[in-house]
């Protein structure tokens, strides 16, 4: 079990990397898909592991799976806004909250 | 070596999975990074399957592969000029960046290997009826769930559309 | 009690008529002078009508008693009343208060004509008559108390009517202020009746009295504290000295208030409350010491006077010494268990002095107004020119010296005869009763008779308006006749009327009637020899008598002995005091005050300095650290991210169980400072680079 959970923390570790330093606002989204991913092996990990019974975690992750895909397409109507009013996606170009 | 279920197949795995995971965050274009991330989601569904969730794995090639990243693919295609090669794709703190997310898998490791206590682990293996199953925990016990997530998706669709469309009077 | 008639039961009527027409002239009719004085006197004159009413229903009912009161405040048993009570003794002052108020009233039209307050004078009058109407009727010492001050309120504003004179705005303080010394007294007596007695109605307190309730020694205080009202308001010694002074006010005022009424008042509040004096055979001879030393005293000085006025005014203080000795004289011999006719005496002489000294009063006005002056050294010769006048004054005179048959001769006597079982009262009484004639009659000559010592005053001397005249003559009638309803054994109808105790007193004839008469005689025959004939020199007796005649001449120095003794040290004390008040009180309040301005500017530079600089420095302080915080508001949402998840490394790292870790934790720590020294370094170069690229957006 332990490789599994360490393979996902690795996993998530990559993408957070790419959140922190990708320029480009795709990138990040793709990031993000990792983490999810690296979540999902989590929770199918503990279905097989932990839980004695039943597919409560299978169940979650398809839940994650579908709120992900809800989330790259908000994310994407997102970068597409952006896209149109910066002419650009890169996270340099909107660093307008600055102090 | 580590005894793992699954033995070398999840090991190739794994290496494919970080692999081709660290070249979605580190390539410089970013249509290669797409393909890359779909190498990856592709892996992670093998993954699934190690794991004994077969209809998992399904929705994971349905969904991530054949939806997410096209839709990544078409957003990159859409606004960027991919022949247009930057120097880099990654930004100033990308050292930093990458010290601190090591750390953090390191961190996150130690944690799971040392400062975790496990509870007995289930020997009785799961049903092969894997798919039955799903079908009636969403139909019965998970059926609110399912319908929010439901509004949800109604929700994101026309979140999508209301953002992503331009006013043309 | 109950088959009174349905105006005796409401005899408060008679009081309120005056207060109806003091409102109305004060308030709708001051502008139209006839309407006021019309409306004055009508009011007065049914007034006047409803006593004399009521004075023939209590004769006829033979001297039965009406009390009706309305308790109106409770306070734990202890009641205050409202109420009036009628008896004999009520219903002829009543009849002696409105005879005189309409007399004077109706003579006030002459006198006043032509002044500018005409109006505001007959409402004072109207006041006054109410005040003092509703002191008669009054039941209980509570009302008794209200409408005697009052009556002294009235006296104030009536002596100072002339307030553009200085020395009338003088006497009408010095008559309040000294009515009031008296007045202490009398609510003293009053606290220490109701604290003692429980009660204020009148007969209620003389009952616990004559049971003896009252201890003999709290008797005797309570009631030389209630004589002191009487002593303050009807001028006796020790405080006359505000009576003369009085006679700046109008002279009409003179004959009502200060000749027949209100200085009456002190008679008829002791003979009102001769109860108490009965029970108290010590404050009844203070009582009678009292009034014979201020007869005494006020009957000299009036010998030298040469101001009418002021002649009459000391007269009054006699003769009012005269009423109070008799009921003390009375209250004394009651006490011992004998008769005395005092009782009767002292109100009979109150009654028929009232009438002739009002006249008097009346008369000695339509002098003055007549010869402009006051004084009679300037007069003589005026029985020509004023015919009805002198005739009336002359009648007053004889009445009051006690010639017979007038009024005055029948009060005189009975003052007299309770005078006889004591020596030094008999001898002293005789001889004010002859110096009375004297002065008297030394007025008349002086006046009346001889030759005109001012030939110019003379000329212009004339009679006064029928206004003026024809109360002079309906008191000359009642001059003569008063008495007459008193005549021993021939008509005792007062003394079966007015009495004190459960029977009343028979007068008869006695041969101190005949020495009276022939004291009286002496008196005048003196006066006219000295005054008329001039076979008797008067500088020269003065000169004779140099000590004594500058001692009366100067009132025996009252007035200087009370500056001297009183008004002396409490001005030097009030000086005293007022320089304490300026220096200590006035230095302590500034000083508080500057205290106060220096510990404010003391807590003004704390609050800016400290406080203030508290509040700013914190503020600053924040600022401060926002300006260096500020830069870690980079806008970049990756380095939120990157901060975030080093935060969550490093609390993770401090949580670690490291005892259980073997070489990984090698690996952590090396990691650890790899990425912490990476990231300070990091993080100092973007601040760097964003300060200066945020300067230059700044500049730009």
């Amino acid at each position: 079990m332990i490789p599994y959970l360490a393979l996902a923390a690795i996993l998530f570790s990559i993408g957070l990397f790419g959140v922190m330093t990708r320029r480009n606002t795709i990138g990040i989204l793709m990031s993000l898909e990792l983490m999810f991913n690296a979540a999902n092996i989590n929770f199918v990990t503990f279905n097989k592991y932990v839980v004695s019974d039943g597919l409560v975690g299978q169940i979650f992750a398809i839940f994650i799976v579908v709120i992900a895909a809800a989330e790259a397409v908000v994310g994407l109507a997102i970068v597409l806004l952006i896209y149109r009013n910066w002419k650009g996606i890169d996270t340099d170009h909107f660093t307008v909250m600055k102090w | 070596m580590l005894e793992v279920d699954g033995g070398i197949v999840f090991w190739i795995l794994s290496f494919v999975i970080l692999v081709s995971g660290f070249m979605v965050v580190s390539l410089k274009n970013v249509f290669h990074c797409a393909l890359a991330l779909v190498l990856c989601l592709f892996t992670v569904a093998g993954l699934y399957i190690l794991l004994d969730a077969e209809f998992l794995a399904a929705a994971q090639v349905l969904i991530y592969v054949g939806a997410v990243a096209i839709l990544l693919i078409f957003a990159v295609m859409l606004t960027s000029k991919l022949a247009d090669k930057r120097i880099t794709q990654s930004n100033e703190q990308a050292l930093v960046g990458f010290f601190i997310c090591a750390l953090f898998a390191v961190a996150a490791y130690l944690l799971i290997k040392f400062n975790t206590i496990w509870y007995p682990l289930a020997k009785s293996a799961l049903p092969s009826d894997n798919i039955l199953t799903i079908g009636k925990y969403l139909m019965t016990e998970f059926m609110l769930p399912f319908e929010v997530v439901s509004i949800l998706l109604v929700a994101a669709l026309i979140g999508a559309i209301a953002l992503a469309r331009t006013e043309k009077s | 009690m109950t088959d009174y008639s349905w105006l005796v039961k409401n005899i408060y009527i008679t009081a309120l008529l005056p207060l109806l027409a003091f409102v109305m002239i004060i308030f709708f009719l001051r502008w139209k002078e006839k309407l006021s004085a019309g409306f004055s006197i009508s009011m007065i004159l049914l007034s006047w009508l409803i006593s004399v009413y009521t004075l023939i229903e209590v004769v006829a009912k033979q001297g039965a008693v009406y009390e009706a009161f309305y308790s109106f405040m409770s306070l734990r048993g202890f009641n205050l009343e409202i109420g009036v009570l009628v008896d004999p003794l009520t219903a002829i002052m009543l009849v002696v208060v409105t005879t005189i108020g309409a007399c004077v009233q109706i003579y006030s039209v002459g006198y006043m004509h032509g002044d500018p307050r005409f109006s505001r004078f007959f409402a004072y009058l109207s006041l006054f008559l109410f005040s003092m109407l509703g002191l008669v009727i009054a039941n209980n010492f509570f009302m008794i108390f209200i409408f005697w001050e009052m009556v002294g309120l009235t006296s104030y504003l009536l002596i100072g009517f002339w307030f553009e004179k200085d020395s009338a705005a003088d006497a009408c303080k010095k008559a309040f202020i000294t009515t009031r010394i008296g007045d202490l007294g009398f609510l003293v007596g009053l606290f220490m009746l109701a604290f003692y007695a429980g009660t204020l109605n009148y007969g209620a307190v003389f009952d616990q009295v004559s049971a003896g309730m009252i201890p003999v020694g709290i008797l005797t205080a309570i009631a030389i504290f209630i004589f002191m009202g009487a002593v303050g308001k009807s001028a006796q010694f020790p405080l006359h000295v505000w009576l003369p002074d009085a006679m700046e006010g109008p002279t009409p005022v003179s004959a009502l208030i200060h000749a027949a009424t209100m200085v009456a008042a002190g008679v008829y509040l002791v003979a009102r409350t001769m109860a108490l004096f009965v029970g108290s055979a010590e404050a009844s001879m203070v009582v009678a010491i009292i009034g014979i030393i201020t007869s005494f005293i006020a009957a000299t000085i009036a010998l030298t006077q040469n101001d009418i006025k002021r002649v009459l005014a000391y007269s009054t203080v006699s003769q009012l010494g005269y009423m109070i000795m008799a009921l003390g004289l009375y209250g004394y011999d009651t006490n011992l268990g004998h008769h005395s006719p005092g009782f009767y005496a002292g109100t009979f002489h109150l009654m028929t002095h009232a009438f002739f000294k009002g006249l008097l009063f009346l008369a000695a006005g339509s002098v003055i107004h007549a010869i402009h002056t006051n004084n009679i050294q300037e007069m003589g010769g005026l029985w020509k020119k004023l015919k009805f006048t002198a005739p009336a004054f002359c009648i007053a005179s004889l009445s009051i010296s006690g010639i017979f048959p007038l009024a005055g001769f029948w009060s005189k006597d009975e003052i007299v005869a309770s005078a006889s079982h004591h020596p030094v009262f008999l001898i002293l009484t005789l001889a004010i009763a002859f110096m009375t004639a004297f002065y008297m009659w030394r007025l008349c000559f002086l006046t009346f008779f001889g030759e005109p010592r001012d030939a110019e005053k003379y000329e212009h001397a004339h009679e006064s308006p029928k206004s003026m005249t024809y109360p002079l003559i309906f008191l000359a009638g009642l001059s003569v006749v008063a008495g007459w309803v008193g005549i021993p054994n021939v008509a005792p109808w007062f003394a079966s009327f007015v009495y004190h105790g459960a029977e009343a007193y028979h007068p008869h004839w006695s041969w101190l009637m005949l020495v009276s008469f022939v004291i009286a005689s002496c008196g005048i025959y003196l006066a006219y020899l000295m005054y008329y004939k001039k076979s008797i020199s008067a500088d020269k007796v003065a000169e004779k008598f140099g000590l004594l005649y500058t001692f009366s001449y100067n009132k025996w120095y009252f007035d200087e002995l009370y500056d001297l003794i009183l008004l002396r040290p409490i001005m030097t004390f009030a000086r005293w005091m007022w320089s304490f008040d300026a220096r200590v009180i006035d230095g302590a309040v500034n000083g508080t005050g500057w205290l106060t301005i220096k510990w404010s500017d003391i807590k003004l530079w704390f609050d800016v300095w400290i406080v203030d600089g508290a509040v700013n420095g914190s503020g600053w302080l924040v600022e401060q650290c926002g300006q260096i915080l500020r830069f870690l508001q980079t806008g970049s949402v990756q380095f939120y991210v990157l901060f975030v998840v080093t935060m969550t490394v490093l609390f993770a790292v401090f949580k670690f169980n490291y005892i259980d870790m073997g070489f990984e934790s090698w690996l952590l720590v090396i990691l650890l400072v790899i990425t912490l020294a990476a990231t300070v370094g990091r993080m100092v170069s973007t601040l760097r680079v964003k300060t200066d690229s945020g300067s230059d957006e700044k500049e730009s």
